[in-house]
């Protein structure tokens, strides 16, 4: 087994290395950490970012990649028979999924199904043809149990365990946070005393876990959420789902960042005809409409891409790099309007006593900008990233629709919700695929709504009044 | 004011030509003349006498920035940069890779593109900020609360959702109106309806969350309370105040969204099989037609700064402050 890092993989784990510095940083200055304290004040800004976590959670669990050797022996079989189908690449998620992986069905099946969804003919021992529902390959009803009793019988037991994992940490939580006897913590938590609000914390924490534990140790027995077109499991495909979702919402802002600060603080501090320059970049970019600018941007990459085969080994390289380059795309589209911003905001700031002060002072300018200019744009920068996450997120899924998104083979909801526009047309109607999209879009894309309004609200001076 | 809009429309042609380089530049310096050759004639059987007649008969055959053939001013002139962009300022958008005339193309479609847009533009902004208004009426309240909640849900919600939904409730369960499809003249209302309130109400939670900022902003201000100081009703100071101080923002947020009217929606378009510009552009992107997609850039970049224009034209109508110089 090896360690094998896509593009994509690569950054991620660099920006989580870059926030836990950037936290290490915010912890360190009284100031900004208070505001943070604020903003997590509010019950639903924790329970926000509670699920916001847990989804991140899913990205990185699906962002370490790594090569088995076919011939490797201490490899279980199902993991190697996966790797030869899968282009010899797997995640951590591909592995604590494996079964659902391995067991795929002939066709639709119903969440919770034991049969298929549509008929099949049969031909039977007295060569009499019949059309009737086949039973799924993989569903296990244990012997001698209605189907009812035994999904009721699985389901308490996994909640019971994610009852039990869920306390755990929620207790090992309150023993190594905040002072005072454990008992004494705990009666304060119960009866929402804290600072911040730990019990809706932990409340959401434990929902999250439970519903997890739940649809996973029933994933062994049944297809929670159905099965699609191929027989692939809708559960397992709407978590893979999710690293494409969050990564372009993530990274996309990760790349225009560092053009839009650095346009549009040069454009308000020097003026003159470096303004002008940036300005006529910005109002040109801007001026093309942006889903044309992608589309005709994504289109020459991929000719580009069917033009160099060489570049990757494995279907799943190819994506990846596809996706990066729509990562980079959707960044250079979208750097003009944070750009705009800072730059009236820099010009404003500029005219303030301290910074003129500092001028007179003979100050350099690079430390201008770095003591006084930049640490007053923080909170406009930390705004639009989140307000950008969820556009993009939705932007995702509406690009992947219109062919010109992440590559067909890759999971994404946009990809999840395109076969579901043949699917509906379908006879009784296919619902799952896409319910189950609209679900995990929806929680995500809410609770990065519901976050980005309370940061807006705490930071933004104007909103204060 | 003449002036002041001359210098625009002529501040405009830089502008514009930097949108043709950057067109220009991401389909011929990495896409070259022979790949669109070779898609454009299926990727087998092509020999390199067919691309070379393809690309002279498109009149691609020509140096992309400089010509060393030629001589004096023809080394810049004759280039494909300077043919394919010339004539795009003379509104003349040339024949596609298809060879369909794109201008009488554009001209055919804009009409159902516009009959799905105008309609969804103009409901959504009386509707948007009429809930806005009753929301800032009454602020702070549970309907208030509640709907600001339900905004964000809305906001939360993926556009495609929107229109699956009410394709499979309207069309396919109720069978209200036709799934897909378009007929011109009135008969085409069976076909706009779906659309409109779809695209009006998926943009509802974004839009109303924004006018009760910009209204709410207008309110904590020292003329309203001079306002309900000299003793007017609530409403009147809402509707002959409030609205009208905040219609500058609300115009910039608005005039920006005319070049998309023209434009079509893509999305919807698309889905609801509706022959107008956008479904018009996703087919030229999905079959590569560098010709009509260099077209709509244009004709969307022009119908972007025209509308930029006009807000400023429009602040002047609204604000006698703001004096355009």
């Amino acid at each position: 087994m090896s360690l094998t890092l896509l593009w994509t993989d690569m950054m991620v784990w660099i920006l989580i290395v870059a926030l836990l510095a950037w936290g290490w940083v915010v912890s360190r200055s009284p100031q900004v950490k208070k505001q943070w304290h604020t903003i997590f004040r509010s019950p639903v800004a924790m329970a926000s970012a509670i699920v916001l976590i847990f989804y991140l959670f899913f990205t990185l669990l699906d962002s370490v990649h790594m090569r088995f050797h076919v011939e490797n022996g201490s490899v279980k079989s199902s993991a190697s028979e996966h790797v030869q189908y899968r282009g010899e690449m797997v995640s951590l998620l591909d592995l604590l999924f494996s079964h659902t992986i391995e067991k795929t069905e002939r066709t639709y099946s119903a969440p919770f199904a034991t049969h298929e969804y549509t008929k099949s003919i049969v031909v039977d021992e007295n060569d009499v043809t019949r059309q009737e529902y086949l039973p799924l390959k993989h569903v296990k009803v244990s012997k001698g149990e209605s189907e009812r009793r035994d999904i009721l019988q699985r389901s308490l037991t996994a909640t019971m365990l994610g009852l039990c994992v869920s306390l755990l940490f929620v207790f090992l939580h309150i023993a190594l946070n905040g002072k005072g006897t454990f008992g004494e913590k705990v009666r304060r938590v119960w009866y929402g005393e804290t600072e911040l609000p730990w019990r809706t914390a932990y409340l959401a924490f434990t929902l999250l876990l439970v519903t997890f534990v739940w649809m996973y140790m029933l994933s062994h027995h049944y297809h929670v959420l159905g099965t699609d077109k191929v027989g692939g499991d809708v559960f397992y495909q709407s978590l893979k789902s999710i690293r494409t979702g969050v990564l372009i919402g993530i990274l996309t802002t990760l790349v225009m960042l560092p053009v839009s600060i650095v346009l549009g603080i040069s454009a308000g501090f020097f003026g003159g005809w470096i303004d002008d320059v940036i300005q006529y970049i910005y109002t040109t970019l801007n001026s093309i409409p942006g889903v044309l600018l992608i589309a005709g941007a994504v289109l020459v990459m991929q000719v580009m891409m069917d033009n160099n085969p060489q570049w990757f080994e494995t279907t799943l390289e190819r994506s990846d790099l596809r996706l990066l380059f729509l990562i980079l795309i959707l960044g250079m589209t979208s750097w003009t309007g944070l750009c705009r911003l800072l730059r009236a905001e820099t010009l404003k700031i500029s005219q303030v006593e301290f910074v003129t002060a500092a001028k007179a002072f003979g100050v350099s300018k690079w430390k201008i900008i770095f003591r006084h200019i930049m640490p007053n744009l923080m909170h406009i920068i930390l705004i639009s990233v989140v307000l950008d996450f969820s556009a993009l997120v939705l932007a995702e899924a509406v690009l992947s629709y219109v062919g010109v998104g992440v590559d067909p083979t890759m999971y994404s909801w946009g990809n999840m919700i395109n076969q579901a526009r043949l699917e509906m047309a379908r006879e009784p109607m296919v619902w799952w695929s896409l319910f189950s999209a609209f679900i995990f879009m929806f929680i995500l894309v809410l609770a990065a709504n519901l976050l980005s309004d309370r940061i807006q609200k705490v930071l933004d001076p104007r909103s204060r009044s | 004011m003449l002036g002041y809009i001359l210098r625009r429309i002529l501040y405009a042609v830089p502008i514009l030509i930097g949108v043709n380089l950057i067109t220009f530049m991401l389909f011929f310096m990495i896409n070259t003349p022979d790949d669109m050759a070779r898609a454009q004639l299926g990727a087998k059987q092509v020999t390199p006498q067919m691309i070379e007649a393809w690309k002279a008969e498109k009149g691609y055959d020509k140096p992309l920035f400089l010509n060393s053939k030629a001589s004096g001013i023809e080394k810049v002139s004759d280039t494909l940069f300077m043919q394919e962009s010339l004539k795009l300022f003379a509104f003349d958008f040339g024949f596609s890779d298809a060879n369909r005339d794109i201008g009488s193309d554009i001209k055919e479609r804009m009409g159902p593109s516009l009959a799905i847009a105008l309609p969804t533009f103009f409901i959504a902004l009386i509707t948007n900020i009429s809930l806005a208004l009753l929301l800032v009426l009454f602020r702070g309240s549970v309907l208030d609360m509640s709907m600001m909640v339900i905004a964000v849900m809305i906001m939360s919600i993926s556009g495609l959702f929107y229109i699956i939904a009410g394709q499979v409730l309207f069309s396919k369960i109720w069978h209200w109106v036709p799934i897909s499809g378009y007929e011109p003249g009135w008969s085409a209302v069976k076909f706009v309806i779906l659309p409109v309130i779809i695209g009006v109400f998926a943009g509802m939670g974004a839009g109303v969350r924004w006018y009760r900022s910009i209204f709410l902003e207008q309110i904590n201000q020292d003329y309203v309370r001079t306002a309900r100081a000299k003793g007017l009703s609530e409403i009147s100071v809402l509707f002959k105040h409030v609205l009208k101080n905040g219609m500058l923002p609300i115009l910039t947020g608005v005039v920006v969204v005319i070049p998309s009217l023209f434009m079509g929606s893509l999305i919807m378009e698309s889905f609801f099989g509706i022959p107008g510009l956008g479904s018009y552009t996703i087919d030229a992107i999905n079959s590569q037609d560098f010709a009509i997609v260099k077209a709509m850039v244009f004709l969307g970049s022009v119908l972007y700064i025209i509308g930029l224009i006009l807000t400023d034209i429009s602040y002047t109508l609204f604000d006698p402050r703001v004096k355009l110089s």
